[in-house]
């Protein structure tokens, strides 16, 4: 069942960048392309328990701050060692200037 | 200078040592960094091919230029500077280019950091599938007993064996074996206890393509009765290795050991241009287990940034092999003995939490 939550304004992410978005104790990653969509994962890198928000977005990648682990942000798709499990994706909308994630 | 516990350590991954580490948050904690703004860090993260393209193309003619010298001159002293040069491009100087690829950092493209990282694990004898996850093991746990699978000098200190490490005799005893082993299917236990399971098998077949190459570079040295293709593949390992040596034990010896505070652990040396070529900026260390996402060529600017807030770097590799040199005749007496370096008043104090820590108890229960 559909759950959608307000995680920002459109204008709290840069282009190619992404920003934390914690809510009822999860933690999100919200990226915005540099073809300017928005995106929403989990926030932490499944290889282990590190902030993707301080990652650096390069295209549809998104760099794990910790041990460079690479997921497409898009997809969630793990793409090699040392990430081996996929990131969960979430649907985003925009309304209103403000980035809706769905939870649920 | 500071003396902590007095009990033995278990540098095993499986051990005593191990489960104290987890059951204490010592494995993978959360590390101290220093405050730096995310536009800032944005920056100086940014992926170029510029940088590592040009040094790898200066890396390799300088490599295929010294080779030719050797070809050239073999049977004559003539030879000698060229084993120098090659020997220190293949068996030093492949250490950095492993590195920063295994990270992903050197080059901004994938597949050109994919290439050099399995040049180089060749040149080392690393098995290029251990090595990544042993590395990522060794930034999540940074010199943590019985957790970091890359602690190069154990406590106490093996002098003998650290001396012998310049000659790359016991390395290549070391890596050679472990690479016949893995292309047989077997991975030890410490291996298992990193590596995960679905990517084990890659590291046997990557051990197979090695003993490939190694077994061809034989049967033609034999075929041409000579020892020049042994000279110029695999036996550099054994010759060059100096200078990785030189510069890499200064990363982390003599320092804390499970603490987590990179400033504690960790050593930034000034070093001359040809070493930080070489090393490609590995001498800023401190910075890079702070910020191991922040390309190679762009941690001089890092350094500056932060230098704030660590311990003052030694100005040469000298300066820090007397600082160091005096603290290992210490541990052969008293293990926990170790040199905590004093921060400028600039910098946030060390976190206590965790730094006087009894880890090594573990191992006397």
């Amino acid at each position: 069942m559909a759950e959608w939550v307000e995680a920002c304004a459109v204008d709290d992410v840069d282009e190619e960048d992404v920003i934390r978005f914690d809510h009822g104790g999860r933690t999100f990653a919200i990226y915005r392309s540099p073809d300017d969509a928005f995106f929403a994962t989990d926030g932490f890198c499944t290889h282990e328990k590190a902030h993707l928000a301080d990652g650096l977005v390069m295209d549809d990648i998104i760099e794990c701050p910790k041990h460079n682990g690479r997921f497409n942000y898009k997809t969630g798709q793990a793409k090699g060692a040392p990430v081996c499990v996929n990131l969960k994706t979430y649907p985003v909308k925009i309304e209103a200037g403000k980035v809706l994630i769905d939870i649920g | 200078m500071t003396v902590a516990s007095s009990t033995k350590r278990d540098y095993s991954l499986v051990g005593q040592s191990t489960r104290r580490a987890i059951e204490t948050g010592l494995a993978s904690a959360e590390w101290y960094h220093t405050d730096v703004p995310r536009k800032t860090m944005k920056e100086l993260m940014q992926r170029s091919d510029g940088p590592a393209i040009r040094d790898t193309i200066i890396w390799i003619a300088a490599i295929l230029g010294s080779a030719a010298g050797i070809v050239w001159f073999w049977g004559s002293w003539w030879v000698v500077p060229f084993l120098f040069v090659y020997g220190v491009l293949y068996g030093s100087s492949s250490d950095s280019r492993w590195h920063e690829c295994g990270h992903g950092t050197a080059f901004r493209t994938r597949w050109m950091n994919d290439v050099v990282y399995h040049l180089a694990s060749f040149m080392l004898m690393r098995n290029p599938v251990q090595w990544r996850w042993s590395h990522a093991r060794h930034h999540t746990d940074t010199i943590i007993v019985g957790r970091d699978a890359e602690i190069a000098v154990m406590r106490p200190p093996d002098l003998i064996k650290a001396a012998l490490a310049f000659t790359g005799i016991l390395d290549f005893r070391y890596s050679l074996p472990i690479l016949v082993r893995q292309a047989f299917g077997n991975l030890s236990e410490d291996e298992k206890s990193y590596i995960p399971q679905m990517e084990q098998h890659k590291a046997v077949v990557a051990a197979r393509w090695h003993m490939v190459v190694y077994v061809a570079t034989i049967a033609v040295a034999i075929a041409l009765q000579s020892w020049i293709p042994l000279v110029l593949i695999g036996l550099p390992r054994l010759y060059g290795t100096w200078h990785m040596v030189l510069t890499g034990l200064l990363q982390h010896i003599g320092l804390a050991d499970n603490v987590v505070d990179h400033r504690l652990n960790t050593r930034t040396v000034y070093m001359n241009p040809v070493s930080r070529f070489i090393y490609w900026n590995m001498n800023y260390h401190v910075e890079h287990h702070m910020f191991p996402m922040v390309p190679y060529h762009a941690l001089p600017k890092l350094h500056e940034l932060i230098k704030h807030d660590l311990p003052m770097p030694n100005p040469s590799m000298w300066h820090a092999y007397r600082e160091v040199w005096p603290v290992l005749l210490r541990q052969l007496k008293y293990e926990d003995f170790y040199l905590k370096r004093e921060l400028p008043p600039t910098a946030k104090p060390y976190r206590g939490e965790f730094h006087d820590l009894d880890i090594t108890a573990a191992a006397a229960e």
